[in-house]
């Protein structure tokens, strides 16, 4: 378990002040200047150092990220963007960030600003979250006022503007060239790449978009040391993770906790253990509703990790654990879970457009028993069929779930088809929607 | 240059190719919907994928650019698989996902036969479906009189919103909704106001949109199809004429990218409604003040009676905006042979003369050259409606390099472009001319400036002056320098460019078309389709109208000989730039109407002046004879610099009155007149909603 004096997020709760003073009493603005006077190339080599692994899902190294931006500010001005549009299903910690802890991210983003060259940071906040949005703003003004952002912003000779920018509720705009058309005032639609925004990003300048998470821890991990947060975890899985837990739990709840720690650990320190015993449990979806589920028997000592998760053919994705417990009708979850990507899908390109419609229809279908069983076969093709072959990552997004839950339910998926079957003719068939 | 193995032959491409590109370059051929050369790029319909050794997943080849491929691991050069298993897959798959929620309504779509889904999914789909849900059904939209919608088709490639938004120059088209409810409309369903939207018709892959006056008349493998030129504006657009049997069925634009690149305007692509109405069938006489049918050795005869009796110098001929070179030259013939001096066939009061060489009433930059211009300066010209497809042209430049733009006219519309409004006539230009405002910098700073003079500048009867204005202003700012000459007269009539070419202005002592159409100036006046001069009450002259429709001039004749229209016979046409181009037949003229050359060589005979020619190809010979020039088809045409040195010459003094702007766009010939079509655009652009003048 992770000893309180290595947490960066320590207001979590919101049981302090959340304001420029409570947070200054725990830490952060704390020698801003001079990290900022080590130079560019020494606050990304330390990034480098610390192995630290973009927590917006897919676990891209953070420094190297960075690294990408031009090495000298050409004719187009560079700019960071950070995406607090956290839409995932399941994942709630850039909501606490931004409400209990919002300088953390603020003194990310000078710092993040400073070692890509950018003198203007943009929020994309989600828009649902309008008291976040709020709380960020108010803490941006108190920067502002105590001169922590703007000309000479705390005093480090750097000049750096903050934006807060209310997106509309959808959640491809959390996909990061999405979210970008979204902030030039289009319609939000991923955009092909290459060109990778740090090259041709935010009005065709040089962006880098970087997750809440990420950019917030960037202060202590600089001010602590690389060694510091490397020394947590395990090598390529480095540091203090925020963990979301929702589902059949005691008590759900968003933690930090380091990287790799066994997943029975994290539910019953943090949570109170699943809901009626660990033996209660059925199913766990370890990272967000985009990643594959993962059944109760492979659940145990499960090390909580980008590779380990990876390797089991799911994801640690944003670290949202949904639980879920023998009551749960699995086939329906998904299916809920596979209607919402039909629903966020941007309809820009066929796979995805065409291929989340017919996938919840098939699944919806499942989950009544109404299906052949050489339908399932056929869906998890059609699966295959949208992932990979779209623009952004929603087509994977929407694949995921359904291959996850024939990979590992497909004798229930059998057995409800069999009962409808048996059952013919007892009740009149619905009418097909 | 790249080098990259396309299924196993190595060939060297431009690096900034995309995939796509440098695969067609190999000769693999790559399916697509959403990708198109003129377009920007979309990436959406995943049609062109294809296998990259080394990628994790198939890649969209319209959008990956050569340059972006990795070489191998020893320095080999990229691979690409466009027929290996795995971009086979993808494409059936993609295939699949297209076809689950089209309509399977192909006996019914107009797109039938010419579709692309339809093709691609013979040539790179699956035999069977496997799709048991309800297919998704959406309504259609109105988004205007010519282009139809049956939104239940639509694949989303958003081609028509790209060509709408990039091309048109107004964004008008867009998708509401999200997923797999996402939908092409005007929003409010209002009409595009595009006079270039019924382009999006070709370029939608499937039957989406299609074209409303066109619809469920014909399918296009009964239609014969004959390549031939567009008369309704100078330009000299290449169309494909589709006609079955007796009748043209729809006009469609081909490929030349000196001329039109791939577009046509409305006016150019709806106006075959107006060929069927209204149409001259016979001969008629007028007996007591009333027209009545004849024949045509009545009709012969009763024009000898007059012209006999008539001085040489009292006969007269105009001819007409939409006239080919062939029938210009034989009426120029037969007046001669008359011993009249009196022919024009500037029917817009222009003062253009030939004596001052080429280059004094040519689009002397041509309209490629118009995208190597560095500032343009538009006269009296709106090319928006003057030249709808060199518009496009000028927003593409605009858009590419920024060029700066200056307007001189009475008004100051959106034009699909930025531009300075500087001025509204004579006076202006005048500033111009001395050098004087913000533009004559912009102007002389430019390498290579554009100085279009539109008619709004010189259709006018200070026309002479106020061109003479324009030279100034264009020698002043170095436009006609070594082997640029950025001197453009912008005409609006397709007759227009070659009837200055063969001369048809008044010999000496001639009269020109306002010395005519005075009272009692004439005593027989031929008409060869000029339907835009006005006779007046008590003009007194006996009128000879041959023409194809019954419109103004057959409204005022005493004689009416049935013409052809262009898309009813072989014949040279002139464009702006001054490139020679032939039409072609693709139908024959109805009834008793013929060809308005072989009108001309039979009324020769009866008139005793006979015309040296028997057949098309010796009135073809004998007019390449005496202009060589014209032999020249196709050809891009040589600047000559000379002209526009004559024109800074004229004299007279420009009046005051600001640069006029034509109103009836869609109302602009005989043809055009008769259609109802453009009676119905005429009528849209009228009431302010749609395609307008006054909505800028």
């Amino acid at each position: 378990m992770l000893a309180d004096k290595d947490r960066i997020f320590t207001n979590l709760y919101g049981r302090g002040d959340w304001g420029l003073k409570g947070a200054m009493a725990r830490g952060a603005w704390d020698g801003t200047a001079k990290i900022i006077a080590r130079g560019r190339d020494a606050i990304i080599d330390e990034m480098k150092a610390s192995g630290l692994r973009g927590r917006g899902g897919a676990g891209f190294p953070t420094g190297l990220k960075w690294s990408f931006m031009p090495k000298e500010i050409g004719e187009r001005p560079h700019y960071l963007v950070v995406n607090a549009d956290e839409s995932e299903p399941g994942t709630c910690k850039d909501r606490d960030i931004m409400r209990h802890d919002p300088h953390l991210l603020i003194e990310g983003c000078l710092i993040a600003g400073f070692a890509m060259g950018a003198h203007a940071g943009y929020i994309y906040v989600r828009g649902e979250f309008i008291r976040e949005r709020e709380r960020l703003q108010a803490a941006i003004d108190q920067a502002y006022e105590a001169g922590l952002l703007g000309k000479n912003a705390a005093k480090s000779g750097w000049d750096f503007d903050l934006y807060v920018h209310h997106g509309a509720g959808a959640y491809i705009c959390g996909e990061e060239t999405a979210l970008l058309e979204s902030l030039e005032g289009k319609k939000g639609m991923p955009r092909m790449k290459p060109p990778f925004p740090a090259n041709m990003g935010l009005y065709g300048c040089p962006t880098t978009v970087n997750n809440v998470e990420s950019i917030a821890v960037a202060p202590d991990i600089l001010r602590r040391g690389a060694s510091w947060f490397s020394g947590l975890g395990k090598p390529g899985n480095t540091g203090t993770k925020l963990f979301c837990i929702s589902g059949h739990v005691e008590r759900p709840c968003t933690v930090e906790e380091e990287m790799g720690i066994p997943l029975r650990e994290l539910l019953e320190k943090h949570c109170g253990g699943v809901r009626g015993g660990w033996k209660n449990l059925l199913a766990v979806i370890p990272g967000g509703s985009s990643v594959p589920c993962l059944p109760a028997d492979v659940c145990g000592d499960l090390p909580m990790d980008f590779d380990t998760l990876r390797n089991l053919k799911s994801g640690l994705g944003t670290a949202a654990v949904i639980v879920m417990d023998k009551s749960t009708d699995i086939v329906r979850a998904i299916a809920r879970i596979s209607y919402f990507y039909k629903h966020e899908s941007c309809g820009q390109c066929t796979p995805c457009r065409e291929g989340t419609g017919w996938m919840w229809r098939v699944v919806d279908r499942m989950a009544r028993g109404e299906a052949h069983k050489r339908e399932i076969d056929m869906l998890l093709e059609v699966s295959h069929q949208v992932e990979g072959h779209t623009i952004c990552a929603l087509g994977d997004a929407a694949a995921w779930p359904i291959q996850g839950l024939i990979r590992h339910f497909r004798p229930e998926i059998e057995r409800r088809i069999d009962s409808y079957t048996a059952n013919a003719g007892a009740a009149p068939l619905a009418a097909a929607e | 240059m790249a080098k990259l193995i396309v299924d196993g032959t190595e060939i060297e491409v431009p690096a900034e190719l995309t995939l796509l590109q440098a695969c067609e370059e190999a000769g693999a051929e790559i399916p697509r919907f959403c990708y198109h050369d003129r377009l920007s790029i979309a990436g959406n319909c995943r049609m062109c994928l294809v296998e990259v050794k080394g990628a994790p997943k198939p890649v969209a080849s319209c959008a990956q650019a050569v340059r972006d491929l990795r070489p191998g691991p020893n320095g080999e050069p990229p691979e690409v698989l466009t027929k290996s298993p795995l971009a086979k897959k993808a494409r059936e798959g993609v295939m699949e996902f297209l076809l689950i929620n089209h309509p399977l309504d192909c006996p019914i779509c107009d797109q039938g036969g010419e579709c692309d889904l339809q093709d691609q999914a013979m040539a790179y789909g699956v035999d069977t479906s496997r799709y048991s849900e309800n297919k998704r059904a959406v309504e259609d939209k109105y988004i205007g009189p010519l282009v139809k919608t049956i939104m239940t088709r639509c694949i989303h490639c958003t081609r028509c919103i790209r060509f709408i938004t990039e091309v048109a120059g107004c964004s008008d088209l867009g998708a509401i909704g999200r997923g797999e409810d996402m939908e092409i409309t005007t929003y409010l369903e209002s009409a595009m106001r595009s006079e270039m939207q019924g382009n999006v018709i070709d370029l939608c892959p499937v039957g989406a949109l299609t074209s409303r006056p066109y619809a469920f008349t014909a399918r296009p493998w009964e239609l014969t199809k004959t390549e031939s030129i567009d008369v309704m504006d100078a330009l000299g657009s290449n169309i494909r004429v589709d006609a079955r049997g007796r009748e043209v069925m729809r006009i469609m634009p081909r490929v030349n990218d000196d001329v039109n690149e791939e577009w046509i305007s409305d006016k150019s692509r709806f106006i075959w409604d107006g060929l069927k109405t209204q149409r001259l069938d016979r001969p008629y006489v007028r007996e007591d003040g009333k027209l009545r049918p004849a024949s045509w050795q009545e009709a012969f005869g009763a024009i000898a009676d007059k012209v006999k009796a008539a001085a040489p110098g009292r006969i007269g001929a105009i001819a007409g905006d939409l006239a080919a070179c062939e029938d210009m030259f034989a009426l120029k013939d037969l007046m001669g042979k008359l011993g009249s001096a009196n022919i024009d066939c500037r029917q817009d009061g222009s003062p253009f003369d030939p004596a001052q060489g080429r280059g004094s009433y040519l689009f002397n930059a041509t309209l490629a050259g118009v995208e190597e211009a560095d500032a343009i300066l538009l006269v009296g010209a709106w090319p928006r409606w003057d030249a709808t497809v060199l518009n496009a042209r000028i927003r593409k430049h605009w858009l590419a390099s920024g060029v700066p733009i200056g307007l001189i006219g009475a008004d100051n519309p959106d034009l699909a472009y930025d531009y300075d409004y500087l001025g509204a006539g004579a006076d202006t230009l005048g500033e111009l001319a001395e050098g004087k405002g913000a533009f004559a910098k912009v102007l002389k700073k430019a390498k290579t400036p554009l100085i279009i003079v539109g008619p709004g500048a010189y259709a006018r009867d200070d026309g002479a002056a106020v061109l003479a204005l324009a030279a100034k202003v264009a020698e002043g700012c170095g436009a006609v320098s070594g082997d640029w000459n950025g001197f453009c007269v912008l005409h609006t009539a397709a007759a227009r460019a070659g009837g200055l070419d063969l001369g048809l202005v008044p010999g000496s002592g001639g009269l020109d078309v306002a010395g005519m159409l005075k009272p009692a100036a004439l005593d027989v006046l031929f008409l060869l389709g000029a339907d835009e001069v006005a006779i007046p009450q008590g003009h007194g002259a006996f009128v000879v109208y041959i023409g194809t429709h019954g419109d103004r001039g057959a409204h005022g004749a005493d004689v009416i000989l049935p013409g052809a229209a262009y898309t009813e016979k072989s014949g040279t046409y002139v464009n702006t730039e001054g490139r020679v181009q032939v039409a072609n037949r693709a139908t024959f003229p109805p009834g008793d109407a013929r060809e308005d050359w072989a009108i001309l060589r039979a009324l020769s005979d009866p008139l005793g002046q006979r015309l040296p020619y028997d057949s098309l190809a010796a009135l073809r010979a004998a007019m390449r004879d005496a202009h060589p020039h014209l032999t020249e088809t196709d050809a891009a045409p040589a600047a000559e610099a000379g002209g526009v040195a004559a024109l800074a010459k004229g004299k007279g003094k420009a009046k005051a009155a600001a640069f006029a702007r034509g109103t009836d766009y869609y109302l602009t010939n005989p043809i055009c007149r008769a259609s109802r079509v453009m009676g119905e655009l005429a009528a849209l652009a009228a009431s302010g909603q749609g395609a307008t003048g006054t909505d800028g």
